[in-house]
């Protein structure tokens, strides 16, 4: 089975510090990172190989530093990784980003054909999730997103049995190959690299393409140019008329709350035990 | 593309058992208010299996249209069948407004039509509004750390579309008088053709009662200081009923499970009450809780964002402020002989 994970850069949003006098991103504060979700990505497409056999490829679109998740993803177990890199992608909204992603895939494909595309639920920068859906529609696979667990891979069939997280529970689903998954962080636990993994991404030098190695481009498909949404304008959210700041020591702070609340006794009722 | 032929707002209604979706009512409510403003019709898209019977239920809270296909194709939500029923519609009607709820399947669908009608999709949206002048759209979001909002427009595609969270828009009272049009398409869709199978639906009621559900919340924030602190937090809930939640920062430090997590990439709650121990509010997390019925916040820093969306304010340690309050509510519960609980 040839498995494809598509893995993005973003910034460590735990660590980010935000500057709050300008409201913006201290940049330097936050490292880059592989997406936490297409770690589990990987790691659950090293899973699937191990059970059934095959390779793992990595594909992603980003800066050249992005060559450093290539080598993390390595790292987890990957074989092969892909960096599309090029001037054109930047300023990609998901629509630009799944049209180039489904061009290098397609790419890759010719390389060695794919049985399944693997993304992240969601990129923690971006936070859209719409991503994964959107290269499943350009390479005309079914997309089954929020995958809580990949249960059988029927190979003889071309077919998976998966699990999907809904609002309320799961549903299980049975998909042909090829098809995409999005995964969420309950698929899997993140594992230690073992070591000959850490000594082969060390070496691991990335496959890197620009728009001209990519085949059938619609240039006014990429970056900027081909990303509908803009972004209007920022604004503070409107704050909500401010509530009662309550004064004094604990004691009273804590007594004049219980009266307000007892105030609004209809939210409460108080029943007697036998 | 000629953007002056898309007209209309319209809302996908999201089924599962023949049971529409909160969100999708909450969607209905923020619609009306987008087509008042343009003066256009408001439409419900209602795609499944034996779903005729629900769409005076659209009507009802808010559309003047229905949209209907009914097909036994349709029985579960797939994304390449619900996708291609939608798409037809979209393409024969061209509305030039489509909202969907941000749950797993609205979030799923709408990226996949977004894909193939070539146009704009905003993720998780928070708040609607139209600019008049240019007749558009403006959805937001809160956008990437820190709080602020950013605003995503598409102005060269139609129809612009978003997914909008759940809980946080206000459904309309429902009208039984309420009259609407009811149109309804066929589409050809064969099983065999179907790439997915839906095998079985398992529903999970337990977290859900948890927090969706839960009359009060308590919740905690990095500030509780260490796990043993956050102990304190279940003792307020014993002696309220209540259900315990936290920030994504507790979620991360161990202390608590994700699904527990409140906020944009946790769940979206409104409780009647809402305390907020220890935490400093930051937008991604007030999205999630703010449209609580009565607020409580516990912060010792009183520059606290969680103040600006608090009904009451204390400025204090959490430590020292809990136990009081404990002692209290039990208090409270000893004198009345009565176990506390709420309506
Ligand atoms: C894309 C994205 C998605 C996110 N999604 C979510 C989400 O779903 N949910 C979420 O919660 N966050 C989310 N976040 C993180 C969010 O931005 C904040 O970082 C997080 O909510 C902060 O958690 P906190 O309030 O517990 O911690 P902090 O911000 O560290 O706040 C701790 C607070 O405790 C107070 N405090 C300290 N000691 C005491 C004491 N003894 N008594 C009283 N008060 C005390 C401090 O004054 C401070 O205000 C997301 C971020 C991003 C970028
Ligand atoms: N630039 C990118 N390069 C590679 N994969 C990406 C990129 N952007 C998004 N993805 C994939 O799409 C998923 C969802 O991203 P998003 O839609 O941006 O939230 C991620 O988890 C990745 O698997």
């Amino acid at each position: 089975m040839h498995i494809v994970v598509c893995v993005k850069q973003v910034p460590d949003t735990k660590i980010i510090k935000i500057n709050p006098k300008t409201n913006t991103l201290d940049r330097r504060s936050a490292p880059a990172i592989l997406n936490p979700y297409d770690a589990h990505a990987v790691q659950e497409a090293v899973r699937l190989k191990k059970l059934v056999g095959g390779t793992v490829s990595v594909v992603s679109m980003g800066p050249p530093q992005a060559t450093a998740i290539i080598k993390k993803s390595v790292e987890i177990g990957a074989d092969e990784g892909y960096l599309i890199s090029d001037r054109a992608f930047a300023g990609a909204d998901t629509l630009a980003t799944s049209y180039a992603l489904s061009k290098a895939l397609e790419r890759i494909a010719k390389i060695k054909p794919i049985d399944m595309v693997i993304c992240g639920k969601h990129a923690i920068d971006g936070d859209t999730g719409q991503v994964g859906p959107g290269i499943a529609r350009r390479l005309d696979i079914p997309p089954v997103t929020n995958v809580i667990e990949v249960t059988e891979v029927i190979e003889k069939d071309k077919k998976v049995v998966i699990k999907r997280k809904l609002t309320s529970g799961y549903e299980i689903i049975q998909a042909q190959l090829p098809c995409l998954l999005t995964v969420e962080k309950e698929i899997n636990e993140v594992e230690y690299s073992p070591l000959p993994n850490m000594i082969r991404a060390a070496k691991y030098e990335s496959i890197i393409w620009t728009v001209a190695d990519l085949e059938n481009v619609d240039k006014v498909q990429l970056g900027l140019k081909g990303s509908p949404t803009i972004v209007g304008k920022m604004f503070s959210p409107p704050k909500p008329e401010g509530g009662i700041r309550l004064e004094g020591t604990a004691n009273e702070q804590v007594n004049k709350l219980m009266d307000l609340l007892m105030e609004k006794k209809e939210l409460f009722t108080l029943q007697t035990t036998k | 593309m000629n953007l002056s032929e898309y007209q209309g707002v319209w809302v996908f209604i999201e089924q599962n058992e023949g049971e529409i979706e909160g969100v999708s009512l909450e969607l209905l409510g923020a619609g009306r208010t987008l087509a008042d403003k343009l003066e256009v019709p408001l439409a419900g898209v209602l795609l499944g299996d034996g779903v005729r019977s629900l769409a005076n239920q659209v009507v009802y809270y808010g559309a003047d249209e229905v949209y209907i296909i009914d097909h036994p194709v349709l029985k579960d939500y797939r994304t390449e069948s619900y996708m291609k029923g939608v798409i037809e519609l979209a393409e024969k009607y061209k509305p030039e407004i489509f909202l969907y709820g941000a749950t797993p399947n609205g979030k799923d669908l709408a990226s996949a039509v977004a894909t193939d009608l070539s146009t704009g999709l905003t993720a998780d949206t928070t708040m609607l509004d139209i600019d008049l002048e240019n007749r558009l759209f403006e959805a937001s979001r809160p956008a990437f750390g820190g709080n602020i909002m950013a605003t995503i427009l598409c102005k060269k595609h139609r129809p612009q579309m978003a997914t909008v969270r759940p809980k946080v828009m206000k459904a309309l009272e429902v009208d039984h008088t309420r009259i609407g049009k009811i149109i309804e398409e066929t589409i050809s869709l064969k099983e065999e053709d179907m790439r997915t199978k839906v095998i079985q639906i398992v529903k999970d009621v337990s977290k859900k009662a948890n927090l969706a559900d839960a009359h009060v919340i308590i919740c905690g924030g990095k500030g509780m200081g260490d796990l043993q602190n956050f102990q304190l937090l279940y003792s307020l809930a014993d002696s309220i009923g209540a259900s315990v939640g936290g920030t994504r920062d507790v979620v991360e430090a161990g202390w608590l499970p994700h699904h527990l997590q409140i906020g944009q990439t946790g769940e979206t709650v409104t409780p009647k009450i809402y305390f907020a121990v220890g935490l400093s509010g930051a937008i991604q997390h007030t999205v999630g809780m703010k449209n609580s019925e009565i607020i409580i916040a516990i912060n010792k820093d009183p520059n606290a964002p969680i103040f600006d969306v608090a009904t009451y304010g204390i400025v204090g340690d959490a430590m020292e402020i809990l136990p009081k309050l404990i002692e209290q509510f039990n208090e409270l519960k000893n004198h009345t002989g009565g176990e506390l609980s709420y309506v």
